[in-house]
């Protein structure tokens, strides 16, 4: 702190103080509280705020349970709110290990293999598309992927059959990994030039095979860089709208659609509150997961 | 164990149209300490990773043990390559560093650990197994690197300028500890520096390098006492050299007129006729003081340096021609002041003519 002070002098250090704690304060904390208390309290027509049924209450999280319709998963009865929750997690954790997959063996190659000459056009090419709005993106995704589109008409091509691309989660899962792979791409990226090539031929000369060398060294080097681009990519599938309202078939539903639809048809912000507030809740558990199994800390997946 | 011969068969290395070697051959034989001495940028770690198996050559065969290595990757070579960085692993312990070319070779953790420990004793490390590698010092660091390296029994040792980044007290301390365990374990050294007293203190024989090419493999006596070209005299040790001409043989030696006068010496082995030559003789070599005589020209002394054990005096010819001299410092030997007229002199067995690339102009000045 007083190194800034020196640095920038004390009126500039103000200003820059001032701007974070705005930040944090105006733009994060206090909307986060607001939303937060709203969730314990009842959804009441306004003749009743701060009457006697305005109290305190989990009721908004349990009518998460409360739904007539429910879902036979394993034997157990799951009310249709809790299963869509479920699944929204688990197709999110399937997001962030496909993103890896196509992302990690990309980034090594970029990282290690290819002449450095050929990086920027290469990385030109990766960030053009992104230029383009996610909504166009998306939509293009939706015709890509339609049945009569040109993916099927190219796999015609080799004889294959028309295949039906747009049902369960199928559609959704492509759009968000193709969306959000460049999340998990660059923090790989990055982390991976920074790995000594020496390292990576000291391992082989000592006889590790291809995937010793990504398994004990890569890898494990690039750890921060991929637990990052995990948390990333879990967050915004967790908390994608678009994607799942765009490809999404007549069976996929997204928890982010449950809370829009408490929000704006039913009006309800306190029910949508409280879920809100649960996805931040798995964000957080998904984060301290990933800290875990990696074993990094908070500022090493903030990089 | 017990080391395997290299051989290297006019390996040649291009870089797109850029030569980082050309027809090198050489045999380095089993057990041996071989050191390939040259400037930077010659091609020594290209020929290192060659025999490693990083780099194709682009031309000619390399042999270890008998074995023809083309195509097989360095995984699979008997070789264990310590790098000008050491590139240890900094996430791992020290234990699982030294342990991990056993782990893929899929031993368990418990004999690794206990190998681990065995190899941190052969080099005085032991205590050290569970401390990261950014906790221990550049020379402990150097240990650890060739425990690794030891670790997975390599028939031959391949080391690229490991000493170069320690400080000079330590850089003595491990060239000796080096020495010791190459003798202790038997294993062939392929040490790569552009140290000319390292390799010399060290090696049983020099490979000198100069552009990527191979001036001359010898014993450090034989490439120090009989140079054959002038690259080879000039980068290994100090020097006076005389521009001149051989102007005639005379029984095994021959007469060679310069600036300053005419003077014997033995002629190198790589002379051509009509090529350019130059003589080349070593401050210890040269005497200062006595009587005018053969081989011998009068200097006013320019420079006298005091180092202790040893005086250098640098003498300047009428001609402009400088000398340098160096004796041992003891209560018989001469005393010179700056501007004295004094003779120096050498004898014709102890000063080369030898093939040289013709001088830049600021040398002939
Ligand atoms: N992959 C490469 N592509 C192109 N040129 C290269 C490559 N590797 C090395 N060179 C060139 O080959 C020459 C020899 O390089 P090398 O690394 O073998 O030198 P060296 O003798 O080990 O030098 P130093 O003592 O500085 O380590 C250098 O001029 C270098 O620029
Ligand atoms: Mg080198």
């Amino acid at each position: 702190m007083a190194n800034i002070v020196k640095r920038y002098g004390i009126g500039l250090t103000t200003v820059f103080v001032a701007l974070a704690a705005f930040w944090m304060l105006a733009l994060v904390w206090i909307p986060y509280s607001i939303m937060i208390e709203q969730s314990f309290r009842l959804y009441l027509p306004f003749s009743e705020l701060n009457g006697p049924r305005d109290v305190y209450t989990l009721a908004n999280y349990a009518s998460l349970f409360d739904s007539i319709a429910a879902r036979n998963v394993l034997g157990i009865n799951v009310p249709i709110p809790v299963y869509i929750f479920l699944l929204t997690v688990l197709y999110s954790c399937l997001v962030t290990v496909l993103c890896f997959a196509f992302a990690y063996p990309m980034a090594w190659l970029l990282a290690k293999r290819v002449s450095v000459g050929a990086v920027p056009l290469i990385i030109m090419l990766l960030i053009i598309p992104m230029f383009v709005s996610e909504l166009l993106r998306t939509y293009a995704w939706y015709i890509i992927l339609a049945f009569q589109g040109p993916l099927n008409a190219a796999l015609g091509l080799f004889g294959i059959g028309k295949i039906r691309w747009l049902t369960g989660y199928n559609g959704v899962i492509i759009g968000m990994v193709y969306t959000y792979i460049l999340f998990m791409f660059f923090p790989i990226y990055n982390s991976l030039t920074s790995l000594d090539t020496n390292q990576i031929e000291a391992a082989q000369d000592l006889g590790a095979k291809w995937w010793d060398v990504h398994r004990l060294v890569a890898i494990p080097h690039a750890k921060s860089g991929i637990s990052s681009g995990c948390t990333i990519v879990f967050m915004f599938s967790v908390g994608s709208v678009l994607v799942p309202t765009m490809l999404g078939s007549p069976s996929s539903r997204w928890f982010t659609e449950v809370i829009l639809r408490t929000m704006f048809e039913s009006q309800d912000w306190n029910t949508a509150s409280a879920y809100a507030f649960l996805i931040l809740l798995v964000c957080l558990v998904f984060v301290s997961l990933v800290m875990r199994l990696f074993r990094v800390n908070l500022t090493d997946v903030a990089k | 164990m017990i080391g395997d011969n290299v051989a290297l068969d006019r390996i040649s290395i291009e870089f797109g149209n850029f030569q980082a070697a050309s027809d090198v051959s050489v045999d380095i034989r089993p057990g041996e300490f071989f050191s390939f001495l040259g400037p930077s940028g010659c091609g020594k770690t290209t020929i290192l990773r060659t025999i490693s198996g990083f780099q194709e050559p682009t031309r000619g065969t390399v042999e270890i043990g008998g074995r023809p290595m083309k195509g097989i990757s360095p995984n699979k070579r008997p070789t264990a390559l310590i790098f000008q960085n050491l590139a240890l692993f900094p996430l791992m312990p020290v234990w699982e560093n030294i342990a991990f070319g056993l782990r893929v070779r899929g031993m368990g953790k418990t004999e690794r650990r206990a190998r681990a420990e065995r190899l941190l004793d052969i080099v005085e490390m032991s205590g050290t197994g569970d401390k990261m590698v950014s906790q221990l010092s550049g020379g402990q660091r150097q240990r650890i690197a060739i425990a690794r390296a030891l670790a997975v029994e390599p028939k031959v040792m391949l080391l690229d300028e490991p000493l170069s980044a320690l400080d000079l007290k330590l850089r003595q301390h491990m060239r000796a500890e080096l020495r010791a365990i190459q003798e202790r374990t038997g294993v062939t050294f392929i040490y790569i520096t552009h140290d000319q007293g390292e390799a010399l203190a060290m090696s049983d024989r020099i490979g000198v390098m100069s552009r990527g090419r191979l001036q001359q493999v010898d014993s450090p006596e034989a490439i120090y006492n009989r140079p054959v070209n002038a690259f080879v005299a000039s980068f290994v040790g100090e020097n006076t050299i005389l521009d001149g001409r051989i102007a005639a043989e005379d029984g095994k030696f021959v007469r060679f007129d310069t600036t300053a006068g005419t003077f014997l010496a033995l002629p190198g082995p790589e002379l051509q006729e009509g090529a350019f030559s130059r003589l080349f003789v070593r401050p210890e070599h040269v005497r200062v003081g006595g009587e005018a005589a053969s081989n011998s020209v009068s200097a006013a002394i320019a420079k006298i340096v005091f180092e202790g054990n040893l005086i250098t005096v640098v003498g300047r010819t009428s001609h402009g021609t400088d000398l340098t001299a160096q004796f041992t410092n003891n209560s018989t030997s001469i005393r010179p002041k700056v501007g004295d007229h004094l003779n120096f002199s050498f004898d014709p067995a102890d000063a080369q003519v030898l093939a040289s690339e013709p001088v830049r102009t600021k040398e002939v000045a």
